[in-house]
Protein backbone atom coordinates (compact mmCIF):
# COMPACT_ATOMS: atom_id res chain seq x y z
CA UNK A 1 0.00 0.00 0.00
CA UNK A 2 1.59 3.16 -1.16
CA UNK A 3 0.64 6.82 -0.19
CA UNK A 4 2.14 9.50 -1.62
CA UNK A 5 2.99 12.81 -0.03
CA UNK A 6 3.21 15.66 -2.23
CA UNK A 7 5.76 18.26 -1.63
CA UNK A 8 5.62 21.95 -2.97
CA UNK A 9 8.03 24.80 -2.03
CA UNK A 10 7.15 26.05 1.29
CA UNK A 11 5.61 22.68 2.28
CA UNK A 12 6.44 22.26 5.77
CA UNK A 13 4.39 19.16 6.78
CA UNK A 14 5.07 16.65 3.88
CA UNK A 15 7.93 14.98 6.70
CA UNK A 16 5.15 14.77 9.11
CA UNK A 17 2.80 13.40 6.89
CA UNK A 18 5.03 11.01 5.90
CA UNK A 19 6.00 9.70 9.26
CA UNK A 20 2.14 9.44 9.77
CA UNK A 21 2.06 7.53 6.75
CA UNK A 22 4.34 4.75 8.23
CA UNK A 23 2.75 5.02 11.54
CA UNK A 24 -0.59 3.39 9.88
CA UNK A 25 1.06 0.87 8.32
CA UNK A 26 1.75 1.91 4.63
CA UNK A 27 4.37 2.87 2.71
CA UNK A 28 4.99 6.52 2.21
CA UNK A 29 6.41 8.02 -1.14
CA UNK A 30 7.84 11.35 -1.50
CA UNK A 31 6.12 13.42 -4.53
CA UNK A 32 7.20 16.24 -6.06
CA UNK A 33 5.25 19.28 -7.29
CA UNK A 34 6.98 19.87 -10.82
CA UNK A 35 6.35 16.32 -12.06
CA UNK A 36 3.65 14.76 -14.14
CA UNK A 37 4.34 11.51 -12.27
CA UNK A 38 2.54 9.93 -8.90
CA UNK A 39 4.92 7.02 -9.07
CA UNK A 40 2.20 4.36 -8.76
CA UNK A 41 0.99 5.59 -5.65
CA UNK A 42 -3.13 4.34 -4.05
CA UNK A 43 -3.81 7.26 -2.16
CA UNK A 44 -1.83 10.85 -2.03
CA UNK A 45 -1.98 13.41 0.85
CA UNK A 46 -1.08 17.03 -0.08
CA UNK A 47 0.62 18.51 3.40
CA UNK A 48 0.14 21.46 5.04
CA UNK A 49 2.55 24.66 5.62
CA UNK A 50 2.72 27.19 2.51
CA UNK A 51 3.14 26.92 -1.14
CA UNK A 52 5.11 29.34 -3.79
CA UNK A 53 4.77 31.71 -0.94
CA UNK A 54 1.00 31.64 -1.19
CA UNK A 55 1.03 35.03 -3.37
CA UNK A 56 -2.17 35.19 -5.32
CA UNK A 57 -4.29 33.22 -2.52
CA UNK A 58 -3.21 30.07 -0.37
CA UNK A 59 -2.88 27.44 -2.83
CA UNK A 60 -3.96 29.17 -5.48
CA UNK A 61 -0.85 28.49 -7.23
CA UNK A 62 0.19 25.57 -5.94
CA UNK A 63 -3.47 24.28 -7.59
CA UNK A 64 -1.94 24.63 -11.32
CA UNK A 65 1.13 23.01 -10.06
CA UNK A 66 2.65 20.43 -12.85
CA UNK A 67 1.58 17.48 -10.68
CA UNK A 68 -2.00 18.88 -9.87
CA UNK A 69 -3.36 17.67 -13.42
CA UNK A 70 -2.53 13.74 -12.44
CA UNK A 71 -3.80 14.80 -9.25
CA UNK A 72 -6.90 16.01 -10.52
CA UNK A 73 -7.12 13.00 -12.97
CA UNK A 74 -6.92 10.57 -9.96
CA UNK A 75 -9.00 12.09 -7.59
CA UNK A 76 -11.85 12.28 -10.11
CA UNK A 77 -11.20 8.33 -10.95
CA UNK A 78 -12.20 7.77 -7.20
CA UNK A 79 -8.66 7.44 -5.71
CA UNK A 80 -8.41 8.69 -1.71
CA UNK A 81 -6.88 12.12 -1.54
CA UNK A 82 -6.45 14.15 1.41
CA UNK A 83 -5.43 18.07 1.60
CA UNK A 84 -4.31 19.30 5.45
CA UNK A 85 -4.23 22.91 5.69
CA UNK A 86 -2.37 24.47 2.72
CA UNK A 87 -3.18 21.18 1.07
CA UNK A 88 -7.43 21.96 1.86
CA UNK A 89 -6.66 25.67 0.43
CA UNK A 90 -4.88 23.61 -3.07
CA UNK A 91 -7.95 21.33 -3.06
CA UNK A 92 -10.49 24.02 -2.73
CA UNK A 93 -8.42 26.53 -5.29
CA UNK A 94 -8.51 23.56 -8.21
CA UNK A 95 -12.21 23.20 -7.23
CA UNK A 96 -12.19 19.46 -6.13
CA UNK A 97 -13.75 20.49 -2.72
CA UNK A 98 -16.38 22.69 -2.29
CA UNK A 99 -16.04 26.14 -0.67
CA UNK A 100 -12.88 28.67 -0.62
CA UNK A 101 -10.61 30.27 2.44
CA UNK A 102 -10.03 33.64 3.42
CA UNK A 103 -7.75 35.48 6.03
CA UNK A 104 -9.29 34.36 9.76
CA UNK A 105 -12.01 36.45 10.91
CA UNK A 106 -9.81 37.63 13.93
CA UNK A 107 -7.15 38.70 11.21
CA UNK A 108 -4.04 36.38 13.25
CA UNK A 109 -2.60 33.19 12.77
CA UNK A 110 -3.73 30.63 15.47
CA UNK A 111 -2.23 27.59 16.85
CA UNK A 112 -4.17 25.58 18.99
CA UNK A 113 -5.39 21.92 20.06
CA UNK A 114 -8.32 21.84 18.31
CA UNK A 115 -11.62 19.63 19.09
CA UNK A 116 -13.62 18.69 16.46
CA UNK A 117 -16.67 15.98 15.64
CA UNK A 118 -17.11 13.78 12.92
CA UNK A 119 -19.56 14.76 11.05
CA UNK A 120 -19.73 11.59 8.14
CA UNK A 121 -16.91 8.62 8.99
CA UNK A 122 -17.99 7.18 5.45
CA UNK A 123 -15.67 8.89 3.53
CA UNK A 124 -12.24 7.61 2.34
CA UNK A 125 -10.58 9.33 5.43
CA UNK A 126 -12.68 8.86 7.83
CA UNK A 127 -13.99 4.89 7.89
CA UNK A 128 -12.36 4.59 11.20
CA UNK A 129 -14.34 6.87 13.04
CA UNK A 130 -17.82 6.74 14.51
CA UNK A 131 -19.85 9.47 12.70
CA UNK A 132 -20.43 12.10 15.95
CA UNK A 133 -16.82 10.90 17.68
CA UNK A 134 -15.20 13.96 19.28
CA UNK A 135 -11.04 14.07 18.30
CA UNK A 136 -8.08 16.84 19.19
CA UNK A 137 -5.78 17.10 16.43
CA UNK A 138 -3.26 20.48 16.25
CA UNK A 139 -4.69 23.91 14.23
CA UNK A 140 -2.14 26.32 12.85
CA UNK A 141 -3.05 28.84 9.98
CA UNK A 142 -4.15 32.15 8.58
CA UNK A 143 -6.18 31.59 5.97
CA UNK A 144 -8.60 29.31 7.24
CA UNK A 145 -11.89 31.09 7.25
CA UNK A 146 -13.91 28.26 5.30
CA UNK A 147 -16.37 30.13 3.32
CA UNK A 148 -19.50 29.38 -0.14
CA UNK A 149 -22.24 30.86 -1.28
CA UNK A 150 -25.76 30.03 0.67
CA UNK A 151 -26.53 27.57 -1.93
CA UNK A 152 -23.37 25.51 -1.53
CA UNK A 153 -23.89 25.65 2.01
CA UNK A 154 -27.24 24.03 2.07
CA UNK A 155 -26.33 21.28 -0.72
CA UNK A 156 -22.86 19.80 1.00
CA UNK A 157 -25.14 19.77 5.07
CA UNK A 158 -27.49 18.02 2.83
CA UNK A 159 -25.22 15.98 1.15
CA UNK A 160 -23.25 15.04 4.50
CA UNK A 161 -19.94 16.75 2.73
CA UNK A 162 -19.21 18.67 5.91
CA UNK A 163 -16.68 15.87 7.56
CA UNK A 164 -15.64 17.94 10.71
CA UNK A 165 -16.87 20.84 12.62
CA UNK A 166 -15.47 22.78 14.68
CA UNK A 167 -16.49 22.16 18.81
CA UNK A 168 -16.01 24.88 22.05
CA UNK A 169 -14.39 27.32 19.56
CA UNK A 170 -14.66 28.12 16.60
CA UNK A 171 -11.24 29.33 15.68
CA UNK A 172 -11.38 31.21 12.11
CA UNK A 173 -14.69 32.75 12.25
CA UNK A 174 -15.90 29.84 9.51
CA UNK A 175 -19.30 29.18 8.38
CA UNK A 176 -21.36 26.69 10.03
CA UNK A 177 -18.32 26.16 12.30
CA UNK A 178 -16.85 23.91 9.33
CA UNK A 179 -13.60 22.51 9.38
CA UNK A 180 -13.35 19.87 6.56
CA UNK A 181 -15.33 19.41 3.86
CA UNK A 182 -15.46 16.20 1.17
CA UNK A 183 -16.36 15.73 -2.61
CA UNK A 184 -19.74 14.28 -3.03
CA UNK A 185 -17.88 11.08 -3.50
CA UNK A 186 -15.90 10.97 -0.20
CA UNK A 187 -12.95 10.10 -2.24
CA UNK A 188 -11.34 13.64 -1.68
CA UNK A 189 -10.92 15.20 1.91
CA UNK A 190 -9.57 18.31 3.24
CA UNK A 191 -9.33 20.21 6.61
CA UNK A 192 -7.37 22.69 8.35
CA UNK A 193 -6.48 21.20 11.27
CA UNK A 194 -3.49 18.55 10.96
CA UNK A 195 -4.01 15.07 12.11
CA UNK A 196 -0.11 13.92 11.05
CA UNK A 197 0.65 15.96 13.89
CA UNK A 198 -1.38 13.57 16.32
CA UNK A 199 -0.29 10.48 15.53
CA UNK A 200 2.60 9.28 17.93
CA UNK A 201 2.51 9.50 21.76
CA UNK A 202 5.26 12.17 23.11
CA UNK A 203 4.65 14.29 19.75
CA UNK A 204 0.80 14.98 19.65
CA UNK A 205 -1.56 17.42 21.48
CA UNK A 206 -2.42 17.45 24.93
CA UNK A 207 -4.57 15.46 26.35
CA UNK A 208 -6.47 15.29 29.83
CA UNK A 209 -4.50 12.09 30.77
CA UNK A 210 -0.88 12.78 29.49
CA UNK A 211 1.24 15.92 27.97
CA UNK A 212 1.44 15.30 24.10
CA UNK A 213 -0.51 11.75 24.54
CA UNK A 214 -2.78 12.70 21.47
CA UNK A 215 -3.09 10.27 18.28
CA UNK A 216 -6.50 11.13 17.72
CA UNK A 217 -5.21 12.04 13.81
CA UNK A 218 -3.91 8.61 13.48
CA UNK A 219 -7.22 7.06 12.08
CA UNK A 220 -6.88 9.65 8.85
CA UNK A 221 -4.38 7.40 7.79
CA UNK A 222 -5.77 3.78 8.56
CA UNK A 223 -9.03 4.87 7.20
CA UNK A 224 -7.41 5.17 3.99
CA UNK A 225 -5.75 1.80 4.05
CA UNK A 226 -8.85 0.15 4.98
CA UNK A 227 -10.69 1.83 1.96
CA UNK A 228 -7.96 0.51 -0.26
CA UNK A 229 -7.61 -2.88 1.43
CA UNK A 230 -12.03 -3.27 0.37
CA UNK A 231 -11.66 -2.16 -3.01
CA UNK B 1 4.26 49.01 -23.92
CA UNK B 2 0.51 47.86 -23.79
CA UNK B 3 -0.48 47.04 -20.18
CA UNK B 4 -3.69 45.03 -19.57
CA UNK B 5 -5.09 45.82 -15.94
CA UNK B 6 -7.09 43.58 -13.72
CA UNK B 7 -8.67 44.43 -11.09
CA UNK B 8 -10.22 42.61 -8.25
CA UNK B 9 -12.49 42.90 -5.55
CA UNK B 10 -13.59 40.17 -2.31
CA UNK B 11 -17.55 39.60 -3.12
CA UNK B 12 -19.92 42.27 -1.23
CA UNK B 13 -21.37 39.23 1.19
CA UNK B 14 -17.73 38.11 2.02
CA UNK B 15 -16.29 39.56 5.37
CA UNK B 16 -12.92 41.41 4.57
CA UNK B 17 -10.83 41.38 7.81
CA UNK B 18 -8.35 43.52 6.13
CA UNK B 19 -10.67 46.10 5.12
CA UNK B 20 -12.09 46.32 8.23
CA UNK B 21 -9.00 46.83 9.58
CA UNK B 22 -8.70 49.91 7.88
CA UNK B 23 -11.92 50.95 8.40
CA UNK B 24 -10.69 50.51 12.08
CA UNK B 25 -7.62 52.58 11.75
CA UNK B 26 -9.49 55.65 9.48
CA UNK B 27 -12.11 56.63 12.36
CA UNK B 28 -8.90 56.13 15.24
CA UNK B 29 -7.52 58.71 13.10
CA UNK B 30 -10.78 60.93 13.22
CA UNK B 31 -11.41 60.63 9.29
CA UNK B 32 -14.87 59.26 10.51
CA UNK B 33 -16.84 60.02 7.44
CA UNK B 34 -16.09 56.64 5.62
CA UNK B 35 -18.75 53.79 6.90
CA UNK B 36 -16.59 50.83 4.65
CA UNK B 37 -13.21 50.14 3.22
CA UNK B 38 -12.74 47.12 0.67
CA UNK B 39 -9.48 45.70 -0.49
CA UNK B 40 -9.26 44.44 -3.77
CA UNK B 41 -6.49 43.61 -6.27
CA UNK B 42 -4.93 44.95 -8.65
CA UNK B 43 -3.13 43.07 -12.05
CA UNK B 44 -0.92 44.52 -15.04
CA UNK B 45 0.00 42.25 -17.36
CA UNK B 46 2.32 43.85 -20.05
CA UNK B 47 2.96 42.78 -23.16
CA UNK B 48 5.14 43.02 -26.12
CA UNK B 49 2.49 43.74 -29.00
CA UNK B 50 -0.64 45.11 -29.36
CA UNK B 51 -3.44 43.93 -27.16
CA UNK B 52 -6.27 42.37 -29.67
CA UNK B 53 -9.17 40.93 -28.84
CA UNK B 54 -8.02 37.43 -28.46
CA UNK B 55 -5.86 38.40 -26.21
CA UNK B 56 -8.64 40.26 -24.04
CA UNK B 57 -10.51 37.29 -24.22
CA UNK B 58 -7.33 34.73 -23.11
CA UNK B 59 -6.78 37.61 -20.32
CA UNK B 60 -10.56 37.06 -19.37
CA UNK B 61 -10.11 33.47 -19.08
CA UNK B 62 -6.79 33.86 -17.01
CA UNK B 63 -8.95 36.16 -14.55
CA UNK B 64 -11.76 34.00 -14.07
CA UNK B 65 -9.76 30.66 -13.59
CA UNK B 66 -6.71 31.87 -12.06
CA UNK B 67 -6.27 35.64 -11.09
CA UNK B 68 -9.70 35.71 -9.01
CA UNK B 69 -10.90 32.84 -6.97
CA UNK B 70 -14.87 33.20 -7.92
CA UNK B 71 -16.16 31.70 -4.99
CA UNK B 72 -14.85 34.68 -3.25
CA UNK B 73 -13.70 37.26 -5.79
CA UNK B 74 -15.55 38.87 -8.68
CA UNK B 75 -12.94 40.38 -11.60
CA UNK B 76 -14.70 44.11 -11.59
CA UNK B 77 -12.45 44.79 -14.91
CA UNK B 78 -10.10 44.74 -17.24
CA UNK B 79 -8.71 47.45 -19.42
CA UNK B 80 -5.79 48.51 -21.14
CA UNK B 81 -3.71 51.34 -20.54
CA UNK B 82 -0.35 52.35 -23.18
Amino acid sequence: MKIGVITFPGSLDDRDAQRAVRLAGAEPVALWHGDHDLHGVDAIVLPGGFSYGDYLRAGAIASHAPIMAEVIDAANAGMPVLGICNGFQMLAEARLLPGAHTRNAHQQFIRRDQKLSVENADTAWTNQYETGAEIIIPLKNADGRFVADDETIRRIEGNGQVVFRYVDVNPNGSMNDIAGVSNERGNVVGLMPHPEHATEPGFGPDMTDAMRSGTDGLAFFTSAIATLTRV
Amino acid sequence: MPTILVEVMPKAEILDPQGKAVAGALSRLGKDRYTGVRIGKRFELTVDGPVDDAMLAEVREIAEDMLANTVIEDVVSISVTE
